[in-house]
């Protein structure tokens, strides 16, 4: 899969962050936080000529102010790319603008509960220790290839109704449409091609046999005039709900595994004082959130003093708002037990993660069954954590030690 | 101090469901899983703390607190 990145295009090295940034570059990927205070630092929006035209605000004012503001700012596209197609693969309600957003969204918010989570649970409990299973006695794994990764695929396979065994796919569709896609519109059409088939087969299957699951709650959801929804809606919400709820919330795991490896002092207390973990995973989604999405600009307004035209897109930076001093006390430090935590991890306004209490049940899970059966572990000197680029961001190799070996 | 008062905005609230996590004796969740605080929004002596943890991280502003 990593070796894929080197067909890219380049784009040149940056030089100037704030008049020319660039978060495909590597050392954004890399290490994002020192470039977003100095943007931050410069002014509460900035802009590139790259991507064909691109704001970001740096601040979490700023990004607030955009995200509730569908008037200006739409939601079409939700990916800033080297291009802007025409035509864009609709994925309701991520790419929906109102008045269409709310229906196609109250369509799956009830899956989605708290409540519907709670009934999940005992399944990723079990995911979970299958997957450690296969590795503890080794004393060492990659826990993003091992661990972090397949912990979000088998979850939405299984609210989906679809087989588990076919996570590595759904892993390479996402590689090449938040990934290779911000540069290659052809990879990106033709993985949103093969996902639509492979869903259309499952939607065809349940014609004559029908399930209780994800893909059949969509095919049996009604309009409010009482009419099916039209194939494309089915298909791009089952294609929205798979994107979307894997490499995000693998991510999140991965950085909260990366952060507890590094910092001993953090590791040892979670072990202690485990009712710690529900604002633990808050405050680990605060500073390590890792997605950022895009709106682009339909009218000409006023953000923070900054004027925005349109023709640009805006690279709304959740993580850099989750950064931003002037709403988060230090920030840039970890406080397992913050008491004030507006973060902005799943966005803020109507687009709210519909999946937000799946990912905080599947983190919770996740990082309670490893602490409780690997409560000692580091990064292993010998290898080397790499990050994902772009949309995005997360450990996708994540050496570690334990046991003997810590 | 009077009896503290609570109350969710319905055209704020988006569902980030933090105020139920945190006081869940408070909140309520609806079907799409909106956030609406329990009976009359009366916080009960002991929940003090409570309330002003949810309303202060309600990611979307939409939780108030009123002193009767």
């Amino acid at each position: 899969m990593s070796d894929a990145e080197s067909y890219l295009p380049e784009h040149p090295p940056v030089t100037d962050w704030v008049n020319d940034f660039d978060h495909t570059d590597p050392r954004w990927t890399e290490n994002p936080y020192p470039i977003w205070d100095e943007l931050r630092s410069a002014s509460p929006v900035v802009r590139t000529e790259r991507f064909l035209g691109c704001y970001m605000p740096t601040t979490y004012e700023a990004v607030r102010a955009i995200a509730n503001d569908t008037e200006h700012f739409s939601s079409r596209r939700v990916i800033v790319r080297d291009v802007r197609p025409e035509q864009t693969a609709k994925a309701p309600p991520i790419t929906s603008d109102p008045p269409e957003h709310k229906p196609a969204k109250q369509l799956l918010l009830p899956p989605f509960t708290p409540d519907a989570m709670k009934r999940l649970e005992p399944r990723v409990r079990a995911i979970c220790n299958e997957l450690i299973d296969g590795f503890i006695a080794d004393g060492r794994c990659d826990a993003a290839a091992r661990y972090t990764r397949h912990i979000p695929v088998r979850a939405i396979a299984h609210m989906l109704g679809i087989p588990e065994k076919d996570g590595d796919l759904f892993i390479r569709w996402i590689h090449e449409i938040l990934e290779l896609g911000i540069k290659d519109q052809q990879t990106l059409m033709k993985a949103a091609e093969e996902m639509d088939t492979y869903f259309a087969g499952h939607v065809a299957h349940r014609k004559t046999h029908p399930s209780d699951d994800l893909i059949s709650t969509m095919m049996n959801a009604r309009t409010k005039d009482g009419r099916p929804l039209d194939e494309a809606h089915v298909l791009g919400s089952l294609r929205l709900l798979l994107i979307a709820g894997i490499d995000t919330t693998w991510s999140a795991i991965g950085a909260s595994l990366w952060h507890l490896a590094g910092t001993p002092a953090d590791r040892e207390r979670l072990v202690k004082e485990p009712h710690l973990m529900p604002m633990a995973v808050e405050e680990l989604l605060r500073a390590y959130s890792p997605v950022t999405m895009a709106r682009e600009v339909m009218k000409e307004t006023v953000i923070s003093g900054c004027p925005i035209k349109p023709g640009n897109m805006v690279l709304l930076s959740f993580p850099a708002a989750n950064r931003d001093p002037a709403m988060f006390p230090d920030a840039d430090k970890v406080v397992l037990d913050r008491k004030e935590n507006r973060h902005a991890a799943f966005g803020l306004g109507i687009h709210r993660c519909v999946g937000s209490n799946l990912a905080r049940m599947e983190m919770t899970v996740a990082l309670e069954e490893w602490l409780k059966r690997i409560p000692d572990f580091r990064l292993d000197p010998a290898g080397k954590v790499t990050w994902s680029e772009g949309t995005v961001r997360g450990p996708r190799q994540l050496p570690l030690l334990f046991g003997k070996a810590a | 101090m009077g009896k503290l008062k609570i109350h969710v905005d319905q055209d704020k609230c988006q569902g980030h469901a933090r105020c139920k996590s945190l006081a869940p004796e408070l909140f309520e969740l609806d079907e799409y899983g909106n956030a609406h605080e329990v009976g009359d929004g009366v916080v009960p002596a002991g929940l003090e703390d409570k309330a002003y943890l949810a309303q202060t991280n309600c990611p979307e502003i939409a939780i108030e607190v009123t002193e009767e």
